[in-house]
């Protein structure tokens, strides 16, 4: 990840890690994930859902950190996330703070 | 996320507990911003840990009217504009009840104006939520009291010259103790706000502009309601406190949101209990409402 | 169920027929009254909300007759027993939501305090003309309970008896009284709690996991859930399923007017109340109803001097109409004689179920006043040359 300037405890805290869904069903294609996603993660589709819409699809997953703003401004209920739980050795869990 | 990929994911959809799943989808067009709205309602609910099975949705006529169709909650979907009143009966049958209106601009404002204005004099101790497009959307788009002036709509083909309603003014002016406005972008102060506003004591009112892209983005040649959110990013200005009087919405000028107005005072049967003991003392029956509750 | 005494002022009172429906609701357990002033109706109102703190009631002046009609429903969805009064144009403006209130099935009393019309009309003066506007004031299909009590006495009685049909049947009933009745001041003898029938709300006993908002067994009426407890129901002023939710098409609208018309139809045995006097043999029958039986007897002894025989039939209940029993009549009777304040309204359905066999005379009066008796004896006479 770039920064401006690299935070003091960089090496302490550890980026949230996001798992997209995406219910494609459900999607009328109104694009408020994609324009909205703040890391770029999202994109719209060429393919068809059964209701004739193009469903957003994931870009790159590692780049979701879970912030859910898919999921909250999402109108149809169609796109959520869940925090991935990585526990890593000698890493610390949580961000604090 | 593959082609072939299980259209339905393994885990659900966190606000599936909240959602009449059975009816969605749902019936609002692409880009309309009512989804968003309920989904900030949903998500105050969960965040405030409101007891889910105390809550009741009404609402009346209009796209936004069909808020009550689509929670899973006890939910009433009454006639048009006539929300209002029906919760004040509900609350007052059944006090321990939250009881919140979820109704559209023409529905709350046009219509059942009166209704609003009388509540919120009364500080009817109700949570009222308007989701304001600028028209009358489930008839096809005519002017309503919140159209900003010059907008076209179908029954103000030439622009409309009718000055609208300021809600939070209106709500204010006649004794609403929780007003707020946001768009449907400030997804995340909506939620805070829809939270306050459940907590308050008392009428409290939260407006949310919402994009409606089939009637007032195509009529105004505005694009689509993703160009509608583009614009509020880009033209809403947040300012808590500011003066009511300046709230006015011009057509696609600046949007002032915050939250306006947060004070305590006695709710309507707060005022009942108080007079009707002085008056009566002892005999006086402390009103509880439903045997039941 | 016996009424609860809290609200029952055992006694025998001097007081006019409003205070009487007033007395009436609170003593069948109404303690929700969504009001709108309007002449001459507000005296029920204003009993109501002088009593309703002492027997844990609620009185509500709305801002409009929408308004009231609208919190009286959603008061009765909180579970507690509510009602509303209006006349003339306020109950023009309540029909919509007394359709809404029958479409959801709702159980509530709405009641009529009859004046002169149309329009603003005769604000202080009776009138009977809002008879069919009671049966078919709100739109679409539907049946309809009114009721009409010829006196201060029968305005208690039947408000108990208004509140028990609307909980028995689920829906919102009429009280067709009329200026006369309500501003007349007789004697009104209050039983006591445990003489008087109170029927509960028909709340399910099923969870909420197997609960539907509307579905029916033989008797076509749904339970009611119990509102904060879980049922998490839906229901809509839109055509619906057993489920609550809005069905737009031509099956479910068929399968649920035609139960919401047929749970008052085939039960209407059970609701229809008349009363008879000296029918048999009679060549002529007077059909009556609200103040204008009372205007009726003159006639009828008038009648009886001159040899006639004469009977009489006085509709309590209004609304379902007793087809079966005029149409039996109708069979044996030279004619019917029919009085009303209105130009002829009920007298419509008499005609429709004589269907021809015997002479349908209707007496009519425009409002602001009762009959001259003599102009009702003219019509016996009439009716039995």
């Amino acid at each position: 990840m770039k920064f401006w300037r690299t935070p003091l405890d960089v090496e302490r805290l550890k980026v949230p890690r996001g798992e997209v869904h995406i219910i494609k069903d459900r999607c009328k294609g109104c694009g408020f994930c994609v324009e909205y996603c703040p890391r770029g993660a999202l994109e719209m589709s060429d393919e068809f859902n059964a209701k004739g819409y193009h469903p957003p699809r994931i870009t790159d997953e590692t780049l979701c950190v879970s912030c859910n703003l898919c999921e909250m401004l999402c109108p149809e209920f169609a796109i959520f996330c869940v925090l991935k739980e990585e526990p890593e050795p000698g890493e610390e869990k949580k961000v604090e703070g | 996320m593959r082609a072939d990929a299980p259209a339905k994911p393994a885990i659900e959809h966190p606000m599936e507990s909240l959602l009449r799943m059975d009816r969605i989808p749902h019936i609002w067009c692409p880009t309309c911003g009512i989804g968003t709205a309920v989904t900030a309602f949903a998500s105050a609910l969960e965040e405030n840990e409101i007891p889910l099975d105390s809550v009741s949705v009404v609402s009346g006529i209009g796209c936004t009217g069909r808020v009550a169709g689509y929670m899973k909650l006890d939910s009433y979907h009454t006639t048009h504009g006539r929300a209002v009143p029906f919760a004040v009966g509900l609350h007052l049958a059944k006090p321990s009840l939250k009881v919140v209106v979820f109704s559209g601009d023409g529905d709350l404002a046009g219509i059942g104006g009166n209704h609003f204005i009388h509540t919120a004099r009364r500080n009817v101790d109700i949570t009222v939520i308007c989701v304001n497009n600028f028209l009358y959307a489930m008839t096809g788009g005519q002017v309503a009291a919140t159209t900003p002036v010059s907008a076209n709509t179908s029954t103000s083909p030439y622009g409309n010259f009718e000055q609208p309603f300021n809600l939070p003014l209106l709500a204010q002016s006649c004794g609403a103790v929780y007003v707020a406005r946001w768009t449907a972008l400030h997804i995340r102060r909506m939620t805070k706000a829809f939270g306050e506003a459940l907590n308050k004591k008392g009428f409290s009112f939260v407006e949310v502009i919402a994009p409606c892209s089939t009637l007032y983005a195509r009529r105004n040649r505005l694009g689509t309601g993703l160009d509608l959110m583009k614009f509020y990013h880009d033209n809403s200005e947040i300012r808590h406190g500011a003066d009511p009087n300046d709230l006015n919405i011009g057509f696609q000028e600046k949007i002032i949101c915050g939250k306006f107005v947060d004070i305590e005072k006695p709710t309507f049967l707060d005022s009942m209990n108080e007079c009707y003991g002085k008056s009566l003392g002892e005999k006086y029956e402390i009103y509880e409402g439903a045997a039941h509750a | 169920m016996k009424a609860d005494p809290k609200g029952v002022l055992t006694g025998a009172h001097y007081i006019d027929g409003n205070y009487a429906i007033a007395e009436g609701a609170l003593a069948a357990g109404c303690r929700f009254f969504g009001g709108y002033p309007i002449t001459p109706s507000t005296e029920i109102a204003e009993r109501f909300v002088q009593r309703a703190p002492h027997v844990g009631g609620l009185f509500i002046q709305m801002e409009d007759e929408m308004g009231s009609m609208n919190a009286v429903l959603g008061a009765s969805w909180g579970g507690v027993k509510s009602m509303t009064c209006t006349s003339g144009p306020g109950f023009s403006l309540m029909m919509e939501n007394f359709g809404l209130g029958l479409m959801l099935e709702t159980p509530c009393v709405l009641v009529n305090v009859q004046r002169g019309g149309p329009s603003t009309g005769l604000p202080t003066l009776p009138g009977q003309g809002d008879m069919m506007q009671a049966r078919w004031g709100s739109h679409g299909d539907y049946e309809v309970i009114a009721l009409a009590p010829d006196s201060p006495q029968e305005g208690f009685d039947l408000t108990i008896h208004a509140f028990n049909l609307s909980e028995r049947y689920r829906m919102p009933v009429l009280m067709m009284t009329d200026e006369c009745v309500g501003h007349m001041t007789e004697k009104v003898v209050i039983p006591s709690a445990e003489g008087i029938e109170v029927e509960p709300r028909r709340f399910t006993k099923k969870p909420p996991s197997e609960f539907l908002p509307y579905e029916v067994d033989e008797s076509l009426v749904p339970y009611a859930p119990i509102p904060g407890e879980g049922y998490r129901f839906h229901v809509s002023g839109l055509t619906h399923d057993e489920q609550g939710y809005p069905v737009i098409n031509a099956e479910a609208q068929d399968k649920l007017v035609r139960r919401l018309v047929d749970k008052v139809k085939k039960n209407a045995a059970d609701i229809c109340k008349y009363e008879e006097k000296d029918i048999d043999g009679a060549d002529v029958v007077v059909l009556s109803y609200g103040i204008t039986s009372r205007v009726v007897q003159p006639a009828v002894e008038m009648a009886k001097k001159k040899g006639i025989k004469i009977g009489q039939i006085r509709l309590i209940v209004v609304w379902p109409f007793p087809e079966e029993r005029i149409r039996e009549l109708a069979g044996s009777v030279k004619g019917i004689v029919v009085p009303e304040i209105n130009l002829g309204q009920m007298v419509l359905e008499v005609e429709r179920c004589a269907a021809g066999r015997c002479a349908t005379i209707l007496v009519a009066h425009a409002g602001g006043g009762v009959h001259d008796p003599e102009t009702i004896f003219q019509a016996i006479k009439e009716a039995a040359k």
